[in-house]
């Protein structure tokens, strides 16, 4: 699969000036309330016509203002779980699932639909009307009903949004497992950070309409030229390891290429595979290796970057064995320590900067595949 | 005082017109009410204007405009005959046409309503499941305004239960051809002693008025829940 747009579009005072690439796995398109991030994802749906552009999907011409084509909606087979569900009211909630089936060339086998009823946990819902679900009930059934249209391309809207943390956490294993098991591409839009620890292979920042960087995730966030565009509070590298042991005390190991770094208590199984997040805020830098601190993780790093901005602090990149860290620490911290690119040095962090939010299984995820 | 073959032959041909005028209209008012609520043409308030006529216009107005267009001589009415051997004036028919007419703008007006409350994500998101802008209409849009076409209907039925003005003006009051209810209770009370006749003319209306009310009430209250999915 492969995804390509480039479009252009004025609304009002709005413009959306957006080239953006995106191929198997999940998108995720970052950005503020009003970066553009909708505007894009409808452009690609078919519901907002560019004015001008050109959006490709495999050998698939879906837009081009040029050429005159613009394909409707209904033809593209491209999928969309919007953020408020907009399940149809007067139908049942079998009927809302089934509602795209009768219109796609595929058809899906009543196994298939079995099982995938079964994985979103929404087999009891069947005869109820969408009025009698909560909002976590109601995005799983929009969920299942996308995919029961068998599209091409899946967009998702903020579909976590509009939910409390525990509703999120509810429907946020679905997301993983759809990614994990080779659904199909989703582009999903959020502003949310953990929700790109979990689900982002690429990531697109867009900012006032346009895509100010993209690329795999791991690169984009573990740039620290990009510590600005994220946001100061929000920016930080994306590591891998591995689960190495539950401690007596609560904390959990986890084996990183740089070393082991000690968190709060992750549920997960000795071995899993695991990506995590570890905020440029929260890295403290130090010269010599730690000694007498209160906590244990500290690791080697060597700098790769040092990215001095208009502001009083500064974004540092690190390499940490095979992955990336960034760290953010202040022009005066610069000149005192006197860091130089190539210098090697200790990346040191509190075991409370990793919380379990930051954390998410990756890789091999267990069996029970849809 | 009991009802006669005369009375039972009003009753009828007055519940006839009305359905009559109400069925045929409908899919029409549905038409111009969406056209309205969605669509942004030049000219539009033009025809917001042309359907909100008859309402405004004194009935016996509209009668003689009808009688000029749909009459023997008229434009349509000429036009009609010729091609379809149909006489509207001073018939049944007649009398349909004239309710019809009258009842239009109130039609369209409940159901325009209906479509400007239908929220279009919801149509957004039958299209992106794959479903063609007829599709949409058909399984999303109409179930989702079916109240409103049905309130559209009642008032429509009821104005044509109620219509004189105008179909006296068309069609006369024909025994048996364009006697409705209406106008037969007008030319009774024109008649000295026929108060008796009327009073269970009258009688007889307002049994038929709540019946129909009762009757859209009950299916409006179901199409509600249907809609509202509770």
């Amino acid at each position: 699969m492969s995804l390509r747009v480039d479009v252009q579009l004025a609304l009002g005072a709005f413009r959306l000036d957006a080239k953006l690439d995106a191929g198997v796995g999940t998108t995720v398109l970052y950005g503020r309330s009003g970066s553009g991030k909708t505007s894009v994802i409808n452009a690609i749906s078919g519901l907002h016509t560019p004015d001008t552009g050109r959006i490709t999907l495999d050998d698939n011409v879906l837009f081009d203002s040029k050429a005159g084509i613009n394909i409707p909606v209904h033809e593209r087979r491209i999928g969309y779980v919007f953020q408020d569900a907009r399940l149809f009211p007067h139908l049942t909630v079998a009927q809302n699932l089934d509602f795209g089936t009768r219109f796609s060339a595929i058809a899906v086998r009543s196994k298939e639909r079995a099982t995938l009823v079964d994985t979103l946990g929404i087999g009891a819902l069947l005869q109820r009307h969408p009025a009698a679900l909560s909002g976590g009930e109601k995005q799983r059934v929009a969920l299942g009903r996308a995919l029961l249209s068998s599209p091409r391309l899946l967009l998702l809207d903020e579909p976590l949004a509009a939910l409390d943390e525990a509703r999120k956490q509810e429907i946020m294993p679905y997301l993983e497992r759809l990614r994990a098991r080779g659904g199909p591409p989703m582009i999903y839009v959020t502003h949310d950070m953990s929700e790109i620890v979990r689900l982002a292979d690429r990531l697109v920042v867009l900012r006032d309409g346009a895509c100010v960087v993209q690329g795999l995730a791991e690169d984009v966030l573990g740039d620290p030229m990009n510590v600005k565009l994220i946001g100061v509070q929000d920016a930080g590298a994306l590591l891998r390891g591995v689960i190495d042991h539950h401690a007596q005390d609560g904390l959990t190991a986890i084996r990183l290429s740089a070393g082991m770094l000690h968190v709060p208590h992750v549920d997960l199984d000795v071995g899993a595979q695991v990506r995590l997040r570890i905020r440029a805020q929260d890295v403290i830098l130090s010269l010599k290796a730690p000694e007498g601190l209160s906590t244990q993780n500290a690791l080697q790093v060597r700098i790769t970057d040092i990215h001095v901005g208009d502001g009083p602090s500064v974004a540092i990149g690190l390499r940490a064995g095979s992955d990336r860290l960034i760290a953010r620490i202040t022009a005066r911290a610069l000149s005192d320590l006197q860091l130089q690119k190539g210098q090697s040095i200790w990346a040191i962090l509190k075991a409370n900067a990793v919380p379990a939010t930051a954390i998410a299984q990756s890789g091999n995820v267990t069996s029970d595949i849809v | 005082m009991s009802i006669t073959a005369a009375e039972i032959a009003i009753v009828g041909l007055s519940l006839k017109v009305a359905l009559v005028a109400t069925l045929l209209s409908l899919p029409i008012a549905i038409g111009i009410a969406w056209i309205l609520a969605r669509k942004e043409f030049f000219g539009k308030s033009l025809l917001n204007i042309a359907v909100h006529l008859p309402l405004v216009l004194p009935p016996v107005v509209t009668g003689y405009a009808l009688l000029l267009l749909f009459g023997k001589q008229g434009v349509i009415g000429g036009a009609l005959e010729a091609a379809f051997g149909v006489t509207l004036a001073f018939k049944w028919t007649g009398a349909a046409l004239a309710a019809a007419v009258m009842g239009f703008p109130l039609m369209v007006r409940a159901i325009r309503l209906g479509f400007e409350a239908v929220d279009t994500g919801l149509e957004d998101a039958a299209a992106t499941l794959g479903a063609s802008k007829r599709a949409v209409f058909v399984h999303v849009t109409l179930p989702l305004i079916a109240p409103a076409i049905l309130a559209g209907a009642v008032l429509g039925f009821a104005k044509a239960m109620g219509e004189f003005g105008a179909t006296i003006t068309f069609v006369a009051s024909i025994p048996g051809e364009t006697e409705t209810l209406p106008s037969a209770i007008y030319t009774l009370l024109q008649v000295p002693g026929g108060e008796t006749a009327a009073l269970l003319l009258i009688g007889l209306s307002i049994v038929i008025s709540i019946a129909a009310l009762t009757v859209s009430e009950v299916l409006a209250r179901r199409a509600m829940k249907r809609v509202s999915g509770r």
